[in-house]
């Protein structure tokens, strides 16, 4: 079933050898287009309102408490992004912006605090190199993703890329989906560990049967109304397999229910999500089918066509290897005094489906770049990516695929050089932060900095070496709003003000035990943490976890045990650790410490200060 | 080579006589190498004595920024020019190794003290080098020239006229440093237009009609006055001074004491606290 795209093609040579063409998603009239608009918007003659919509629906997000500066949020369907774009961003990002960019947790990047005016400028950058920010904000379907590792995965059925990006091309400008209730996300994962499917609007993991016929069927398990909020809900599986033949109609049968049955009243609960909520999942999930059949029949030839899995393919070979000797440390175990590039290793790389091939990943802080490193970046893949792209991950960072074993070494100089080879990018140590109070409306806390904080802190202590703590993640937002995914991490943190010791005080909410993947669960609220002990708590827990463990069990595994009252010995519930964590969160009194009372970044009483959210038009 | 001066350079053939020549703002490598070869340019490099004494374009002569910046009073300025042996025809092409903007700051000098004939290289040093075009190690000296002094004061602004210009309709003052300082403070009614903005890849300003429409874009009507300034002494809003002339504006001035100043004068500011956007930085 699964066809490798490797051949026996030179296998000597050097990086890629047959460039991807442009994907070709920006429209250059659109450039134009919104330069007339923002000039005319000045000028007082479009109202506010109808410009953000229009703003928004081009990719074009309000920058926080500082309406003439937007963030412009570029997409990458299935989070693949070439050489040259890379490069094109790094002078976007010189040139527009603050000189850094910054990797979402839904493979798109964003580039902040750029002047409304010069956002038809960047655009114009991005249709040179086949890019979009086109609904990548606003009521629209956002960025397509698709698991990082797609292609590559040993777990997967096929590669589910082509598919998602014909799906994100058929969606894209279409009409049917210019004016939805609110945002609306589709996901695809490569197997049922990796990829977000159950916390999308519509998941789908790829799956393959046997027909009656005898012969196999592509297909996929398509999960419906999941998604992260300020409320969160876990998807549905609709059926056992959805054939491929019917996954255009499945999902087009799914944005024309909520198209119809959205909620465009009440902004707090208009994602379909809360629909199928309040509908209730057997009623939903009826409709859908219905609904599908009548797509089926009503579906124009012509309309179909447009979704065009085919035209998607990669169908460059790829040169095919040998099995190369053994990497050290890639399966061993490493420690804080282990030499650089051995841990790096071990904590940053992992083995392709393809033989002799490996996939190292790019440790950032909190997604962010600088225009520099982009372009060392840029030229990494391409002197070693036989692919010769990269692809962004909900880790915000990069993954470089199809990088022969042999030239790890060289791989990591190179990137070292420039300060891009930090190790823990596939470890606790690689925390998640939304933009925060960095540039964000509804942000309350600087989530960012802190999730930058978290990494180094972390990373000075080593504990991106230590195994059992591996499969641990940590995500926070500075708001419930969920964009830091907060609610599937091992520990995930969400941010808030509250009066402490008779003093505002940024803290974090903290969850326990969520969970990614097609098992995905959504995390429980543990107490609260002001910003300033969030590390002392995670450290903490860590500690808890040492010494309480049974056996080898992993610290994501004890603290879904926990929640579950299953821990063993002295430690058995939530309760229990909610007692051993108490000292640690309390603060002296603010003449003590006013630095405890105060947010990362700031060096002044802390207020939370907010203003209208733009994530819906 | 990409053209950035609308064509002027090239209709025009350079000709033997220094004098005859009238260099567009931003001059080419090709017609400053015809130029060198006729012995009709005098080339000032403003990088670091050392650099220069190491290698340099050839027939070029040194002036490093920090000397201009010691006392920029007019007289010292022109008795500079004298000393370098440009009298008030000579072109002069002057070029640096930071995108444009110490070139662009010394530029601004000669004009203001009146030698109009003024052109920025197209490019830095170290692409000059990069194309493999020819340097030489020797030290140039010429005669000595009679500059007169005639300052145009037209291209100049103090504290004062700024102060005055912000509250003018048709005045417009520019920022030119990069996105994050001038979120923290700027002078009040200031718009921003960072140096980064202005050059692009391989060359130290964008293209005329590049420009143009990055400044359209903003609203800016052609006819306004523009005055811009940087952090401390120049350099950065030089750099957008010779963008604007370029994108075809005619009434430019520079603040040449920029930012600097105008905070030691406890003049008022506007600051933006109510985001945490350096912490965006990955520096």
């Amino acid at each position: 079933m699964r066809k490798s795209k490797v051949s026996t093609v030179n296998p000597k040579q050097k990086g890629v050898f047959v460039p991807k063409p442009s994907p070709k998603w920006g429209r250059e009239e659109e450039t134009e287009i919104f330069a007339k608009r923002v000039k005319l918007f000045r000028q007082g003659k479009i109202s506010e309102d109808d410009f953000r919509r229009f703003r928004l629906q081009h990719g074009a997000y309000g920058s926080r408490l500082h309406m003439d500066f937007s963030m412009v949020r570029i997409k990458f369907p299935a989070g693949e992004i070439s050489a040259d774009q890379l490069d094109k961003i790094a002078s976007l990002s010189e040139s527009f912006s603050i000189g850094s960019a910054h990797v979402s947790t839904r493979q798109n990047i964003q580039l902040h605090w750029v002047q409304l005016e010069d956002v038809s400028e960047v655009m114009r950058g991005l249709v040179e190199v086949g890019l979009t920010s086109r609904e990548s904000c606003g009521n629209s379907i956002r960025n397509v993703m698709c698991s990082h590792f797609s292609g590559v995965c040993p777990n997967e059925a096929f590669d589910a890329t082509p598919y998602s990006k014909a799906i994100a091309r058929f969606f894209l400008r279409n009409p049917m989906c210019q004016n939805l209730p609110r945002k609306f996300k589709i996901n695809f994962s490569c197997c049922d560990q990796h990829g977000l499917v159950r916390v999308a609007d519509i998941g789908l993991v790829p799956a393959v049967r046997t027909g009656d016929d005898g012969q196999s069927v592509k297909g996929f398990k398509v999960y419906l109304g999941g998604g992260l909020g300020a409320a969160s809900f876990i998807g549905h599986l609709l059926e056992d397999f959805t054939p491929e033949d019917r996954m255009l109609a499945t999902c087009m049968a799914t944005v024309r229910l909520f198209d119809r049955h959205g909620n465009r009243e009440n902004m707090a609960r208009n994602r379909m999500r809360y629909l199928v909520h309040e509908m209730g999942w057997d009623k939903f999930q009826k409709m859908v089918l219905k609904e599908r059949s009548i797509v089926e029949m009503t579906t124009s030839y012509s309309t179909a066509r447009m979704f065009d899995v085919k035209a998607e393919e990669d169908t460059r070979q790829l040169p095919k290897l040998t099995r190369i000797a053994k990497l050290p440390m890639l399966n061993e175990s490493v420690t804080k005094e282990s030499p650089a590039f051995e841990r790096w290793l071990h904590t940053n790389v992992v083995a392709q489906r393809q033989e002799g091939y490996f996939t190292p990943f790019i440790t950032l802080g909190a997604g962010d770049i600088t225009a520099s490193q982009l372009r060392i970046l840029a030229s990494a893949i391409r002197d070693y990516s036989a692919e010769g792209v990269a692809r962004n991950t909900p880790q915000q960072n990069f993954a470089v695929r199809f990088v022969r074993g042999t030239d790890l070494r060289d791989f990591y100089e190179k990137l070292a050089s420039a300060g891009l080879a930090n190790p823990g990018a596939l470890t606790i140590a690689s925390a998640v932060g939304c933009s925060g109070t960095t540039s964000c409306n509804l942000a309350i806390t600087n989530s960012h900095r802190l999730a930058k904080e978290v990494q180094r802190r972390f990373l000075e202590l080593g504990l991106d070496t230590d195994d059992t703590l591996r499969d641990s993640t940590i995500k926070i937002s500075g708001c419930p709003n969920s964009c830091g995914q907060h609610e599937i991490a091992t520990v995930g943190f969400f941010g808030g003000a509250t009066r402490l010791n008779n003093s505002m005080t940024p803290t974090y909410t903290m969850l326990f035990a969520g969970d990614a993947g097609e098992q995905g669960q959504l995390g429980k609220v543990i107490m609260r943490v002001p910003a300033k002990r969030v590390i002392d708590t995670l450290l903490k827990i860590i500690e808890l976890y040492r010494l309480h463990k049974s056996g080898d069990e992993s610290m994501h595994q004890w603290i879904t045990a926990l929640t579950k009252g299953k821990g063993g010995g002295t430690m058995k519930d939530l309760d229990d650790i909610k007692e051993a964590l108490a000292q640690v969160v309390q603060l002296p009194a603010p003449d003590k410490d006013p630095d405890a009372y105060m947010d990362y970044g700031s060096d002044s009483r802390f207020s939370a200060k907010t203003a209208r959210g733009e994530c819906a038009a | 080579m990409r053209r950035l001066t609308g064509g002027a350079a090239k209709k025009k053939k350079p000709q033997a006589k220094a004098s005859e020549f009238q260099l567009p703002i931003v001059c080419d490598a090709d017609t400053l190498r015809s130029l060198i070869r006729k012995k009709a340019v005098r080339v000032v490099d403003v990088r670091k004595a050392d650099d220069y004494a190491s290698e340099h374009i050839p027939t070029a002569v040194s002036l490093p920024l920090a000397r201009v910046l010691e006392n920029d009073s007019p007289e010292k300025i022109i008795g500079m020019l004298n000393e370098l042996g440009i009298s008030g025809k000579t072109p002069v092409v002057v070029y640096d190794d930071t995108f444009g903007a110490l070139a662009a700051r010394v530029a601004w000098t000669f004009q203001y003290v009146g030698h109009s004939n003024t052109a920025l290289l197209e490019m830095t040093f170290k692409q000059w080098k990069e194309l493999g075009l020819e340097t030489e190690r020797k030290s140039n000296s010429f005669p000595r020239a009679n500059h007169s002094l005639a300052v145009n004061s037209n291209i100049h602004a103090d504290a004062k006229y700024v102060e005055s210009a912000k509250a003018e309709p048709g005045k417009l003052l520019v920022d030119s440093r990069e996105r994050l300082n001038f979120l923290t403070e700027h002078i009040p009614g200031a718009k921003n237009i960072p140096y980064t903005m202005v050059g692009s890849n391989g060359s130290i300003l964008r293209g005329a009609e590049e420009l143009k429409r990055m400044i359209a874009n903003r609203g800016i009507q052609t006819d306004s006055e523009i005055i811009t300034y940087c952090g401390s002494v120049g350099t950065l809003s030089g750099l957008t001074y010779y963008a604007l002339k370029l994108a075809g504006f005619q009434n430019v001035k520079l603040y040449p004491k920029s930012f600097k100043e105008w905070k030691s004068l406890g003049k008022p500011k506007e600051e933006f606290k109510d985001a945490n956007y350096w912490d965006l930085s990955a520096e």
